[in-house]
C-alpha cells in the first residue's frame, strides 16, 4: 500500500511538468505547421475538459478493478451495470420520487443485483476457469441489457438531477477571455473524488474493507481463517453495482441514458490496461490520462490527420503500454522473494 | 485400518471420551475420481499435541483440509466417514462456521496475505469474532507477546518479511480467531532448524499456556516426534503405524524410514520382516 501511495505521488509532482512539456510541444508543432492552432489558454482549458471527462472514464474503470481484484474476474457486464443503473434511477424519478429517494432505491436495485448474480451465477461456478466466469459475464451483460430495456423502456431518456450546467470562466485576468469551464464536469468531479476517497477509508481502515484486500491477496488463505467468501463477493459486486450506478448517473445526465452507455465500457478497457487490472489509484490516472490525452489530441492534432482522433487515440495509448508496461502504471507487482 | 499396526495397547478408537477431534474412517475423492484417503481415523485429545507423519504425498495436507473444510475448494470430497469436534459432526459445516466453533487451520507454505502489513494479517484473523474492539486488541498484544518479531515488523508488508517471520503471522493469525484446536501444516517446511525449534517451542508453549489443542502435519519425524505426545504415521492414504511419541521414537522401522537411523548389526529373523514391511511402505 505504501509503496503505491509513493509512486502517486511522485507522478502527482510530475503531472504540472509533463503538462508544460506537452504544450511547449504543442506549442512548437503549431509553430512548424500553420494548419495547427495554439495559445495556453485554448490549451488548459481543453485538458481540463478532458481530465473531468476522465473523471467519468475513471469511475466505470474503478468498477471492474474492484470486482476484478476481488474475485479475478473481468466483468463484461460493468457497462450494462451502469446503464441498468442509470435506466433504474430514470425509472423511479419518472414514478415521480425526489431524486435522493431514486438514488437509494436504485442503490438498493443494485445491492439485491449483486447478491442475484452471486446466489444465481457464480456460486455454482465457483471452481471454474475464469475464462468461463468472463463468458458467465458475458452472459449477464446481455442479460441485463434487455431486463432493463424491458422493465423501463428502450427510448433515449433525460436524467436530471438538477447539477448546473452552466460554464465558467476562470482566471480572465491571465488568459483573454479566461479558461471555460463547465460546472456539470467540475461536480461530476468532485462526486466521484468524494466516491473514491469514501471507497479508499473502506478499503483501508474497516475490517471488511481489509477483509476484501486479503481475499483479493489469497482466496485459500482467506477461506482457511474463516473469511465468507460469499459474502464478500456480494458485497464487492454491491459496491461495484453503487459505483456503477454514479457513473452512470454522471454519464446518463450528461448525453441521456440509452444503450450507448453500456458501450462505455470500451473506454475503461484502454483505462485499464493503462493503470493496472488490479490498482485502484491506477483506475483514476489512468482514466485522467486517457480523458485528457484524447481530447488533447483531438483538438491540437486532429487537423494532422483529419480528425476523428479521439475514437481511436485511447487504443493506440493502451496498444504502447502493452508493449512496454503490460502490468500498466500501478499494476502491482508479485511479490517474490529468493 | 485392519491393517494399521498400533504400538499402543488400546486401539485409537478406544481412547479416552476426552478427546477434542475424532476423525472416522474417512475416504476423500479429488475431481470425482482420484481417491486419495483411504480409510483414515486419528483421534485428538483434549489439549493433546498430535503428529501427523508420512512422506511427501502421503496424504497429510488432504486430511487437515478434510477436517478445516477447505477440500470444497480444491474440488475434493469427504465420501465416507465422519468427522466430530467436541462430539458434533462438523463434516457439514463451512470453513467459517468450523473458525466460529474453534478450529482453524494454518495452511502449508504459510499464505500470509502478501499486500497486507503483519497486523492487518492478524486482523483478519479476528474476521469471524463479534466480542468487540477490546478483546482483538488485547489478543493482539498477546500473538505480539508469544512472537515479539512480530511486533517488530508490524508494519511491514507481510509479503517483504522473512519466511521464519511468515510462518509466526500465519500461526498468529489462527490464534486471532481464538481457536482451541489448530490444524498446523508444515510448519518446519523450507525454515533453517533453529527457527524450527523455536516455532514448535511456541507451539509448546500455546498448548501449555493457552490450552490449545494442536494436529501437526510433519515430513520432519525427528521434531515432531519431540514435541507431540502421540502420532500417526500416514502412506499412501492409510495410517500404517500409531502410538505414544516415545515409542515411534523407539521403533525400528520409523527409525529406519523416517528418523534416518539403521538398525545397524541385527542380523536375524526381523530383518526379514522389516523388508516385508518396508515393501508395503513404499
Ligand atoms: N487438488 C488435488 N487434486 C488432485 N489430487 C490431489 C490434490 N491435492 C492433492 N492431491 C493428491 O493427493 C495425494 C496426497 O496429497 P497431500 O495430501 O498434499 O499429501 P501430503 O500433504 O502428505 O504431502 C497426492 O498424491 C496428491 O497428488
Ligand atoms: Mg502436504
Amino acid at each position: 500500500m505504501n509503496a503505491t501511495a509513493t509512486r502517486f505521488g511522485i507522478w502527482m509532482a510530475l503531472v504540472p511538468l509533463l503538462i508544460a512539456i506537452l504544450g511547449l510541444g504543442l506549442q512548437g508543432l503549431a509553430i512548424i505547421d500553420t494548419s495547427l492552432f495554439f495559445t495556453w489558454g485554448y490549451f488548459l482549458e481543453v485538458l481540463i475538459a478532458g481530465l473531468l471527462q476522465g473523471v467519468l472514464y475513471s469511475l466505470v474503470a474503478l468498477g471492474f478493478v474492484l470486482i476484478f481484484k476481488a474475485s479475478g474476474i473481468f466483468n463484461f457486464a460493468q457497462g450494462s451495470m451502469v446503464l441498468f443503473a442509470a435506466l433504474t434511477m430514470v425509472g423511479f424519478i419518472e414514478m415521480g420520487l425526489h431524486w435522493t429517494l431514486a438514488f437509494i432505491l436504485a442503490a438498493g436495485v443494485m445491492v439485491v443485483l449483486a447478491i442475484v448474480i452471486e446466489k444465481v451465477v457464480l456460486r455454482p461456478m465457483v471452481n471454474q476457469p475464469h475464462i468461463i466466469l468472463f463468458m458467465a459475464t458475458i452472459g449477464i451483460f446481455y442479460f441485463l441489457d434487455g431486463f432493463g430495456q424491458t422493465l423501463w423502456g428502450s427510448d433515449v431518456k433525460v436524467l436530471d438531477i438538477g447539477i448546473p450546467k452552466d460554464p465558467m470562466f476562470v482566471l480572465p485576468n491571465v488568459f483573454e477571455g479566461g479558461i471555460l469551464i463547465n460546472s456539470f464536469d467540475l461536480v461530476a468531479a468532485l462526486v466521484g473524488a468524494v466516491l473514491v476517497a469514501v471507497l479508499a477509508v473502506f478499503f483501508q481502515y474497516t475490517r471488511v474493507g481489509r477483509a476484501l484486500r486479503a481475499v483479493a491477496d489469497d482466496h485459500q488463505a482467506a477461506l482457511s481463517v474463516g473469511i465468507p467468501l460469499k459474502t464478500i463477493w456480494a458485497i464487492v459486486w454491491s459496491v461495484a453495482g453503487i459505483v456503477a450506478l454514479v457513473a452512470g448517473i454522471m454519464w446518463g445526465s450528461k448525453a441521456g441514458v440509452q444503450f450507448s452507455l453500456a458501450l462505455i465500457a470500451l473506454k475503461a478497457l484502454p483505462v485499464l490496461i493503462l493503470g493496472g487490472f488490479t490498482s485502484i489509484p491506477g483506475a483514476i490516472v489512468g482514466g485522467l490520462i486517457i480523458g485528457a490525452g484524447e481530447q488533447v489530441a483531438e483538438v491540437f492534432l486532429g487537423p494532422l490527420v483529419g480528425g476523428a482522433l479521439q475514437d481511436w487515440f485511447a487504443y493506440m495509448l493502451a496498444l504502447g503500454f502493452l508493449l512496454f508496461r503490460p502490468q500498466g502504471l500501478f499494476g502491482e507487482k508479485i511479490i517474490e522473494r529468493i | 485400518m485392519s491393517e494399521a499396526a498400533s504400538l499402543t495397547s488400546e486401539a485409537p478408537q478406544s481412547a479416552p471420551a476426552a478427546s477434542i477431534l475424532s476423525v472416522n474412517n474417512i475416504e476423500v475423492i479429488y475431481d470425482h475420481v482420484i481417491l486419495v484417503l483411504k480409510g483414515v481415523s486419528l483421534e485428538v485429545p483434549q489439549g493433546g499435541i498430535v503428529a501427523l507423519l508420512g512422506a511427501n504425498g502421503a496424504g497429510k495436507t488432504t486430511t487437515l483440509k478434510a477436517i478445516s473444510n477447505l477440500l470444497r475448494a480444491e474440488r475434493g470430497e469427504v465420501t465416507k466417514g465422519s468427522i466430530e469436534f467436541e462430539g458434533r459432526r462438523v463434516d457439514a459445516l463451512t470453513p467459517n462456521d468450523l473458525v466460529k466453533s474453534g478450529v482453524v487451520q494454518v495452511m502449508e507454505g504459510r499464505h500470509c496475505f502478501e499486500h497486507l502489513t503483519i497486523e492487518e494479517n492478524l486482523l483478519t484473523g479476528a474476521y469471524t469474532r463479534s466480542d468487540g474492539r477490546g478483546a482483538v486488541q488485547a489478543d493482539l498484544e498477546m500473538v505480539y507477546s508469544y512472537f515479539p518479531r512480530l511486533k517488530e515488523r508490524r508494519g511491514s508488508m507481510a509479503g517483504y518479511t522473512s519466511g521464519g517471520e511468515q510462518q509466526m503471522c500465519a500461526i498468529g493469525r489462527a490464534l486471532m480467531s481464538r481457536p482451541k484446536m489448530i490444524l498446523l501444516d508444515e510448519p518446519s517446511m523450507g525454515l533453517a532448524p533453529q527457527l524450527v525449534e523455536g516455532i514448535f517451542e511456541t507451539v509448546k508453549r500455546l498448548n501449555e499456556a493457552e490450552g490449545v489443542s494442536f494436529l501437526l502435519a510433519e515430513q520432519n519425524t525427528n521434531v515432531a516426534l519431540r514435541y507431540a505426545r502421540y502420532g500417526y504415521i500416514l502412506e499412501s492414504g492409510r495410517v500404517v503405524l500409531d502410538g505414544d511419541a516415545e515409542k515411534l521414537r523407539e521403533n525400528e522401522d520409523v527409525k529406519e524410514f523416517y528418523l534416518g537411523l539403521s538398525a545397524s548389526g541385527r542380523k536375524s529373523y526381523r530383518d526379514v520382516k522389516h523388508y516385508k514391511r518396508r515393501k508395503r511402505w513404499l
